[in-house]
């Protein structure tokens, strides 16, 4: 039996879809079994980052409704094999689908799978219970700004308020250069006020944007920031424990170079 | 000792964003309506007028934390102006 995992925020543009892609690929990467499901719709975005938006077919919504059958909906990435995609509906609302019925999809893709990872549309109404509705384990993605982080501490509340117990932070898109002049909150800071385990940093990466525009999650680029540090959370999510990105960049970043030069 | 500290006359943005947050997330936790406040404000007259007179429209509360430094625990603080005590036939 596999294991569920929502990736929510309550913020819309913070970076679900992003560590939706990554994550799911990542994990693949890492030789498991991954579905990606798509709970965002009519606003359906986790095709364009992996590049299969002209694969689609069916979708979630034909499986809820019956006109397809769920192995039907599921396509397979470009790169992996063993990475699977359910989209959603574009031109259908989120009221097309009913939690009972999306507990249901997610429990029979539970059999099929190693991880399913589920993106999570933002706002706190019924997309958002759909999305949770199957789901064993959560991620919340929150940006170092005060309107993310007010509504992570929401969204944590809903989620333990369910039961869901299991949940850890990602905080994306840090500016280190900003943090170091205190111009935007730290990790600490962060961790401090929503008193949530950290699973793991992702640096702001221009990169993101040149790997969206072409369908191809960062973690398929080696030079990528983002992407190694969505690498060492795929990791952490088996089970390693692996450093935080922020330690290692003292190290190999720029100024962490410089210091090792002086120390000599 | 921080450089940068000494040599800023505002206090970095981060700290003024990590307070703020602080507030903000009490309020959002205690779930607390302003209706919740007047009506504490009203029992607050109804019992304090028994033993004193006081200036209804100075008297001031709200939803803090604690006194303790970095506490996120909430606190109820309430600023009561007495115009005058009393006299309970002591
Ligand atoms: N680490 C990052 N660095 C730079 N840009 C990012 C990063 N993460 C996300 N973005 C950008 O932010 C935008 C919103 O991301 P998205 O994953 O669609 O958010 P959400 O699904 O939460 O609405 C996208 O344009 C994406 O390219
Ligand atoms: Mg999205």
């Amino acid at each position: 039996m596999g294991i569920s995992i929502v990736v929510t925020s309550g913020k819309g543009g913070v970076g679900k879809t992003t560590t939706t892609a990554n994550i799911g690929t990542a994990l693949a990467m890492l030789g498991k079994k991954v579905v990606v499901v798509d709970a965002d719709t009519g606003l359906r975005n986790l095709d364009l980052h992996l590049g299969l938006e002209n694969r689609i077919v069916y979708n979630l919504i034909d499986v809820a409704e019956g006109t397809c059958r769920l192995k039907q909906a599921l396509i397979k990435d470009k790169r992996f094999d063993n990475l699977f995609l359910l989209p959603t509906a574009q031109t259908k609302d989120k009221t097309a689908i009913t939690p009972s019925q999306m507990q249901n999809i997610v429990e029979t893709l539970k059999g099929e799978f190693d991880y399913v990872i589920i993106d999570c549309p933002a706002g706190i109404e019924h997309g958002f219970e759909n999305a949770v509705a199957g789901a064993d384990r959560a991620i919340i993605v929150t940006t170092p700004e005060v309107s993310a982080v007010r509504d992570a501490d929401r969204i944590i509340g809903k989620i333990e308020a369910k039961g869901l117990d299991d949940h850890q932070l990602i905080i994306n898109r840090i500016k280190y250069e900003m943090t170091k002049k205190g111009e935007m909150l730290n990790i600490e800071d962060m961790t401090d006020i929503l008193a949530i385990k950290l699973l793991g940093i992702v640096p702001d990466d221009e990169k993101i944007v040149v790997s969206t525009n072409r369908g191809e999650p960062a973690v398929t680029d080696d030079h990528s920031k983002a992407g190694q540090a969505y690498k060492n959370i795929a990791r952490r999510i088996l089970g390693e424990e692996v450093p935080f990105l922020d330690l290692e960049d003292e190290n190999t970043g720029f100024f962490g170079v410089l210091k090792k030069l002086f120390k000599r | 000792m921080d450089l940068f500290k000494i040599f800023s006359k505002e206090s970095p943005s981060k700290d003024v964003a990590k307070e703020r947050l602080k507030l903000i997330l009490i309020h959002d936790r205690a779930n607390v309506s302003p209706q919740f406040l007047e009506m504490v404000k009203g029992d607050i007259i109804r019992v304090i007028s028994d033993y004193a007179e006081i200036d209804q429209d100075g008297l001031e509360i709200k939803l803090t934390r604690t006194g303790e430094q970095n506490s996120s625990t909430p606190a109820l603080v309430a600023n009561i102006p007495i115009k005058k005590m009393k006299d309970m036939g002591r």
